[in-house]
Order: structure tokens, then sequence, then C-alpha cells
């Protein structure tokens, strides 16, 4: 029986009998409708622990509740699909026996606060979603986006997400090999922490977070359950930043990391899996204990009864409410057969692992927290916590004054005296970051970081037996893009991860997003959502890739401003054979220079633009996703037939930053033309490449080229130790070198000595 | 030949997969050995592979160094053994004082991935007997503790005695002398902090490790 002194049963169902006695519910984030909801479904008032429950499991972050009726726009349906979005990670065949988990989350509001830390927990959480799974993960990667360098709390965070990525992932044994990296105003006071996971098993080995047979034990695996975080879910990531004196209150909400204790649950986990002793694993991430119990029972048509005395605690004095919601880090929960136990616990002892009975199945459908004397502290439906969580179209409002903005045209502002210096500008070498990060462990890394797109060897994750294929990865997004048109900007994101593939010789599979957007309650804000999945929506469709999963991250706000909207974006490709190195970022001495895709005078939206104070105004062009598709296939196809020695994505900055990164990192310097005016060198107009093309080669690519009907132009040769593109600039190549290599090390820290 | 290979594996290591994977390509066999291990059974090489053996807490190795394995390394050692630790290998090894010297903090206190240039300045050991001395070598380096030291007359002895085995070209990480790898006095047991195991194929950017798997396979 529950609690009758805090419980107290509704006399009838009348409204205004589920007025709430008081204001705990807000203090916990929950309106005054939605504990009317909860006294609905319990038909009576909730206890405060079950309140706390409620409210950590309908918080933003965990329910979805302002985004989940867009998000089911999504094409999320193909035959080599084998799990969609709504599961730990999504997952797909890749063929010989093979199956790949993929996940993309958010750390943004931790990372602002706590920014080591924030980031570490990032990763430890991503990673237990992929081996929750049943997959081992094998690659991270992180698209980070931070205030701007010259401001020194915006360094202090850079600095420390990167340590925090740094000091968790390659401790915990798993290389992050790519990502991206982008500085700018909009993220001042809400950088963007995004992680994405990729992981491979074999695919009969396929695991659900189900908790079914009744009298089946609930086993938590892991780190003792503390303080830390809890309701982080709520306070933290489903609100706001105001200023920084109550930001400052919030820092007992970010967890702490340790990533030796994540490392031997990965290997636990997977013994555990690997001698088939759980019926289900699930981890534990927002909302703690509530969260893994009641879904596992809910997706398993069961309930359970939790022992919250059983709990391992980290300090003494725990209330039940603390205990269901912490959520320390590095903690699993398998659902295991009685029969089973004794073996799931000796591995566990093996692997120094902790592991404790916390709970049981029942047949009941109810999530029960069960006090040491038998007694039912809480009693809900366990179904109600998740599928029950409130679902809110809210109003969504396009910008008042858009049609000024969009009549407020880029190729308006005057031409750059020196297009040499505005190149020179955007030249930045993200080595700082990812040097510090093991991008190379397991012996599958043919590209990683600093590349257009991951490509990793794919072996069998049991026998090592290597297919001779390969597994390919990239991150993107472009909030100048977006702000400027969510719904145009987000469909240039994915034709921008379909190009990132193509210039590695690989097709697209599958696609995860993490929608960073400001805050759900400004109709703007909404409609830049509405708006940035239908965008998404339409390009996926044409590239013909289903979205296996997602994260929204919502009130990435400060002080009242909301980030431009960010969908970020992480695309998985298949390289069909894998038989050499991708051409990579380059320029070979004497080898003509191709520009593949069609190119118009247009600069709304564009980094150059930006750089001139003008962004979020003006139009994106309507991308012909068809004309993308065509490019990217004879890409790839150029490119997996070994007839291109340098191949690079255009994207921002243009063909001229796309010449300059290709120079800058092999050497070589280029002299180009036909390119008449910074607006054709500066615009981002969607689908294209640079191709470096030996000269006996340039025959034979331009026939593929014209078979296709594929828009190129030949617009140079690379040679020399300048960049000059005629009419437009002429630069030295080793002041471009410096300005490229010194950019994050003179504002961040040199890094490492040398000599 | 060394035809069968023990790779230690303490919680929290992580590169012993990659060593079986090296190996195993040059025609070894190998299995993983536990940290709780008293014996390497039929192993003719130990391999003491990186990661980061019990969180690195405290200091790289030194929880590692009480592991019961190690009794049964320093014992194969002394008979003679061919023993390489690579990365948190050294400095599981140093800590275990089955090599001297120390492994500290890289001098610009940042972890460094990455390929770097090394050059073989002793090809008198178990790992590099197969090289030229003066050959150049690309391996990848990654690790935050790889800044070698020693005392003066450690150092002295060192290379007196021939026992720099590897050198950086190019110094990343401040080690004394641009030391990357050492061996012990009988020079079977050597020390690196790069990653021959991951220097084993020109699609991973190099095969230039492979000549020091040989050696030591063969020794």
């Amino acid at each position: 029986m529950v609690d009758p002194d805090a419980g107290t049963a509704l006399p009838d169902s009348t409204p205004s009998d589920t007025a709430p006695p008081d204001d705990t519910h807000r203090a916990l984030g929950l309106t005054d409708d939605e504990y009317g909801r909860i006294c609905g479904i319990l038909g009576r008032h909730p206890n405060h622990l079950e309140l706390a429950m409620y409210s950590v499991m309908w918080s933003e972050h965990c329910s979805y509740k302002s985004s989940r009726i867009h998000l089911r726009r999504f094409p999320t349906e193909a035959p080599w699909v084998l799990v969609g979005p709504g599961e730990g990670a999504g997952v797909v065949d890749v063929g010989d026996g093979i199956a790949a988990a993929l996940r993309i989350e958010s750390h943004n509001h931790p990372s602002a606060i706590e920014p080591y830390q924030g980031a570490a927990t990032g990763v430890g959480g991503i990673l237990r979603d992929i081996f929750s799974m049943g997959a081992r993960p094998i690659a991270v990667m992180d698209p980070l986006r931070f205030g701007p360098l010259d401001e020194a709390r915006a360094r202090w965070v850079a600095e420390g997400v990167v340590s925090g990525i740094s000091g968790y992932g390659n401790s915990v044994g798993v290389p992050t090999v790519g990502g991206e990296t982008v500085f700018d105003e909009t993220y001042a006071d809400n950088p963007l922490v995004n992680v994405l996971c990729l992981g491979v098993m074999p695919t009969e080995r396929l695991v659900l977070g189900r908790a079914e047979g009744v009298g089946n034990l609930a086993v938590l695996l892991g780190s003792t359950t503390g303080r830390d975080g809890i309701g982080g879910v709520s306070v933290l990531a489903s609100a706001g930043f105001s200023d920084d004196e109550t930001d400052a209150d919030k820092r007992p909400s970010v967890q702490v990391g340790d990533p030796y204790e994540e490392k031997r649950l990965i290997e636990a986990c997977l013994e555990l899996l690997d001698r088939d002793l759980a019926v289900g694993v699930q981890d534990l991430g927002g909302a703690g204990i509530t969260c893994a119990t009641s879904e596992t029972a809910a997706k398993g048509g069961a309930g359970m009864d939790v022992l919250v005395d059983a709990v391992p605690l980290r300090q003494p004095g725990m209330e039940p409410f603390e205990v269901m919601t912490s959520e320390s880090q590095e903690r699993m929960l398998a659902i295991v057969t009685p029969e089973r136990l004794d073996e799931v616990l000796a591995i566990a002892e093996r692997w120094e692992v902790r592991a404790t009975v916390i709970g049981t199945v029942t047949g009941s459908g109810r999530l029960r927290v069960v006090d040491a004397a038998g007694e039912a502290l809480a009693d809900v439906p366990a179904k109600s916590l998740e599928e029950d969580a409130p679902l809110y179209d809210r109003p969504r409002a396009e910008p008042a004054d858009l049609a000024a903005r969009r009549a407020d045209r880029a190729v308006a502002l005057p031409a750059p005296a020196d297009c040499g210096a505005d190149l020179l500008d955007m030249l930045c070498d993200t080595s700082w970051v990812w040097s510090q990060y093991d991008h190379m462990l397991f012996l599958n890394t043919v590209e990683g970081p600093g590349g257009d797109a991951a490509v990793l060897r794919l072996k069998h994750p049991t026998t090592g037996a290597d297919t001779g294929r390969g597994l390919a990865l990239t991150t993107d997004g472009n909030h100048l893009w977006c702000a400027v048109d969510p719904r145009s900007g987000s469909a240039m994101t994915v034709a921008e991860s379909v190009m990132n593939l193509a210039v590695v010789g690989a097709r697209p599979l599958a696609m995860v997003n993490c929608m960073n957007f400001g805050n759900p309650e400004h109709p703007e804000v909404m409609w830049q959502f509405s708006e940035s999945v239908d965008g998404l929506t339409d390009a996926l469709r044409a590239f013909e890739v289903p979205c296996i999963g997602g994260n929204v991250s919502l009130y990435n706000e400060s002080r009242g401003r909301d980030i431009d909207p960010t969908p970020i974006i992480g695309v998985l490709g298949v390289v069909d054979r894998l038989d050499h190195r991708p051409p990579g970022v380059r320029l070979v001495d004497g080898g003509r220079l191709l520009l593949v895709g069609a190119t118009v005078a247009e600069l709304d939206g564009s980094l150059w633009a930006a750089r001139r104070g003008h962004r979020g105004r003006g139009s994106l062009p309507t991308v012909d996703l068809g004309a993308v598709a065509a490019t990217a296939g004879v890409v790839r196809e150029l490119v997996a037939s070994g007839l291109v020695q340098g191949a690079h994505d255009v994207a921002q900055g243009g063909v001229g930053l796309a010449l300059a990164e290709m120079a800058v990192a092999s050497g070589v310097g280029f002299t180009a033309a036909r390119i008449p005016d910074h607006a054709h060198l500066f615009s981002e107009s969607a689908g294209r490449a640079v191709l470096c093309v030996g000269a006996d080669q340039v025959r034979p690519v331009l026939d593929v080229l014209e078979a296709h009907g594929v828009p190129h132009s030949r617009i140079g040769a690379a040679a020399g130790d300048r960049m000059v593109v005629k009419d437009l600039f002429d630069v030295s190549l080793s002041e471009a070198v410096a300005a490229y290599r010194d950019r994050l090390p003179g504002a961040l820290g040199a890094g490492t000595t040398q000599g | 030949m060394a035809r069968h290979v023990a790779v230690i594996r303490f919680p929290g290591t992580n590169c012993e997969f990659d060593v079986v994977e090296a190996v195993t390509a040059e025609g070894a066999t190998a299995e993983i050995v536990f940290h709780d291990a008293t014996s390497l059974g039929a192993a003719d090489a130990v391999v003491v592979a990186g990661g980061f053996a019990h969180g690195d807490y405290l200091r790289p190795g030194a929880i590692a160094r009480f592991s019961p394995v190690m009794e049964a390394v320093a014992a194969f050692a002394a008979d003679g053994g061919p023993v390489v630790g690579i990365c948190n290998g050294f400095q599981v090894l140093t800590e275990a004082h089955l090599l001297p010297g120390a492994l500290q903090k890289n001098a610009g206190l940042k972890f460094r991935c990455g390929m770097v240039d090394l050059r073989v300045d002793s090809s008198d050991s178990v790992l590099t007997s197969g090289a030229a001395e003066g050959q150049l070598l690309r391996i990848p380096i990654n690790h935050f503790e790889g800044n070698y030291t020693c005392s003066p007359g450690t150092l002295a002895e060192l290379r007196d005695q021939d026992r720099v085995v590897l050198r950086y070209v190019d110094n990343p990480n401040g080690s004394v002398d641009d030391i990357a790898g050492i061996c012990n006095e009988g020079r079977n047991v050597v020390g690196l902090m790069p990653h021959p195991e991951r220097a084993i194929s020109e699609l991973l950017g190099s095969d230039d490790g492979r000549v020091l798997l040989r050696s030591f396979l063969a020794a």
C-alpha cells in the first residue's frame, strides 16, 4: 500500500480534485496540467516519490514531448534496417553477418556548466547505448560547437570539452575517429557537445532492453548510486540558462565520469551477452533507475518490483526519490533468469564490476518501488512513465520579419578588396583537437579525423575476419544555412554528408540526427524545428537513406536568446571494396583540378557573408536533390575506381576554401581560373566536389562525368608554392599553411612542445 | 621463431586485440592472458599491451605491477624470454623494474595521438634485430605519459651499453635524449611508447611496424 499520507486518494475524478496541493511539481519541472494528468493515470494524487519519477520521465529530455509529433515524419524504413528509432541505438545490417549500431546524443548543458565532466559523461553515455544493444563500440565522433575563439569563456569551455573527451574516450578504449569543431558567436553561452558512437556485433546477437519472464531478476551492474546528477534531465537538460549565479547552482546536476569503471562494465556486459546470460540489457542514463526499470518492464509487457533498499549507495542517508532518479554514471541493468544468476555474478566479479539484484520482473504491469520491509513506496503503471507522457503540438510561427530578411541578399554586399585575405581567415587546422584523441585503436582507421569522412575497415566483431569492405562515417551541421532557411539548410546538410561519403568512395546507408534547437516554447523555434524536420525528410527520401535514430536537445538558449537552429546529422556509409586508401583532401603536384557539380553565384548563409555580419538573412536555393545524388554517385564511382588523386567536398567557404584546404594539407599549391568573382569563389551551392586528377587520367574522368551528364569544369592545375585564382587572389602557400596550422594552437595553447 | 605469444591483459588494457591481430598476421599464434594468471602457459614470447591498466589510477603501471601475472612475466624475462612492453606496457615494465627509468607526462601536458618518425639506434635487441641501425620507421604514438626520464647515471649507462634502441626524429613528448624505446641489459626485454602493432599495413598508413614484430617473433 502506498503511503497514505503523501498519496491521498481522489474522492472522484473531477478536474478540481486534481489541483496540485503545493508547488513541488513545479520545482521538479512539471506543469499543473501534467500534474493533473498523473492524477488521472493513478486515480489519486501522486506521492513525492512518484512525482519525482514522473518529473524525470516526462521531462523534455526523456519524453520528447515537444518534438515527437514532428519526428514521426522521418522515413525510417529500408530493407537493411534491423532496429529503427526508439531503442537505445539504431541498427542496420551491413552484410557478412555483421550488424552496425549507431546513435548520436547531445551533452550540451552539462558541458556548458562543467566542460570536462559534461563532455566525458557524454562519451560514457553514448557507449552504454551501443553496448546495451550487444554491440562493441568501435568508433566515436564528436561534433563540437563553441563560442568565438576570442572569448575567454569559450576557450575555457573548448579546452575542457576536448580534455574531457580525450580523458574519457582514450581511457575507455574506443577510438574517436572524427567530428567537427566550429566556433561561432551563436554558441557563446550555450556550446553544443554532440557525440556519435558506432558499434558492431554479429547480427544474431542483437539485444533489446526487454524485461520478459515473470520471476526474472533485474541486476544492477557497475557504479554505486550517489547524489550526482539528480534531476539532470529535468533541471539541466530541459531548461535554458539565465544568469551565471543560477547556472553555478546547477553544477551538482552534472555527473562525474569514471572511464575505468565503464571499460570494465563494457567487457563484463559483452561477456554476458557472448555467453547468452542476459534476457535483456538496458543502460542507465537520463532518469537513472526509474527509466531503466520502467522502460524494460514496459517494453517487455511486464511489471517490476524495484527493491530500492538493495541499491548500493555512494553515500548514506539517500532518500528513495534520490536513488530512483540519480544519474550516477557507469551503471547498467541486466535482466537475467534466476538459474543463470550465479554465472552472471561470477563474470561481474572477474571484471571487478559490482552486481546487485535490485528487482524482480512481475506480471502486474506496474512499476513498484518497494522498501526492505516490503512496503510499496510507489506504485504506478510501468507504461505510463513513457507512453503516457504528454505530447505537445507547440505553437509554431515563422519569424515576423521573414519577408524582409529574405529580401536582403548577400550578393549585394561589396566585393572584397582581397579575396586572399578572406580565405586565409577561414583556414583552420583542427588537429589541435583530434591529435588529443586516440583515433587508431582497433586497427580499423584507414581515414581518420581531418578528412571529409572517416573510413574504417569492417572486420567481423567476433571472428576478426576482414570483409575487405569498409564503413564510412561523417557528421555534419551548418547553423548558418539553417538560420537563413531551416528547411533548405537541413536538406543541404544531408547533401553535404552524402558528398562527404562520396569523396571517400562510400554510399550512404543510414542517418542519425541530433536536433539542437532553442526554447520550444518560442513559436519561432518550433517553426525552425518543424521546417528542419521537413528538410531532412525531403533529403533522406531523395537519397533513400533511412533515419534510424536521433536525439533532440531543446532549450539551447541563454539570457533569452536562442541558438541558431543546428541539426547535426551523422551518416553511416559503406565502402564496397576497401583495397586502397581514399584519395583524401590533397593535391598532387602536376594534377589537374576539376570542379564537379553546378555553382550558382549565391552567398546567403555562407561563411563569407557571416564574416561580414550578414547572417540569418537572404534565402537559400531549393536544393536539386536529384542532381546532388547523381553527382555524388559519379564522384563515388571515380574515387572507387582509383582514377582520382585527391578529392574534397565543397561546402562552407566554397570552392575557394576547398582548394586552399587541399593545398595546405599537402603542401602543394595551385593555379586556377574560370572562377569569375568572389560570389563564385565563396558560393556554397550544394552537391559539389573538387577532384585532383593525374594529367593522364583527365580524359577517362571527363568521359565518366560526361556520360552521366554531371556538370563540371576544368579549373586549373596543382603545382608550385602559391595559391592562385586568376584575377581574384595570389597567396603564398607558406603563409596559408601558417594561418591554417597556428589558428587553434595560437588561441588555445600550443599543445605539446616540439624538440 | 617464437610461435606462441602471451598478450597480457589487465582490466583497462585496450590494445590486446590489436596485438593479437598483428602478431597473428605475421604467422604467430597468440592468447590473451588475464592479469590474475600465475602462469604464462606455453608462451614463448610476451607482449604487455597498451591501454590504461587499472585505469592508470595513481600512476600508469603503479597498480598493474602488483598483478599476479607480473611475477610470471618477471620470471619469464629472467630466463631470457623475449618480452616487449608497448606504451602502457612500457610504463608497467618500468614500474615493475624490468626496465629502468619512468614515463612522465608529455612536455606539452596534452595527450598526443599521431604518426611519428623513429630511428633505429640499436639493432641489438629482441625487437630491433631485423632492422638496420639508422633505419627510419613511421609508427604511431598514442599517449599522455610518454616522456621518458631517468637519472643521469642511468642515461649514461643506457648510452654506454647501446640500450636506446629507438629514438624520435622529432621529439613529440619531451623524452630525455629523444628516447622512444630501450632494452634491458639482457636485451630480451624492450619497452617502447610507439605502437608497432598499429603500423602493419599501408591501408592503415604504414607497415613499418612489421619489421619490429617479425624481429620479436624470431627472437
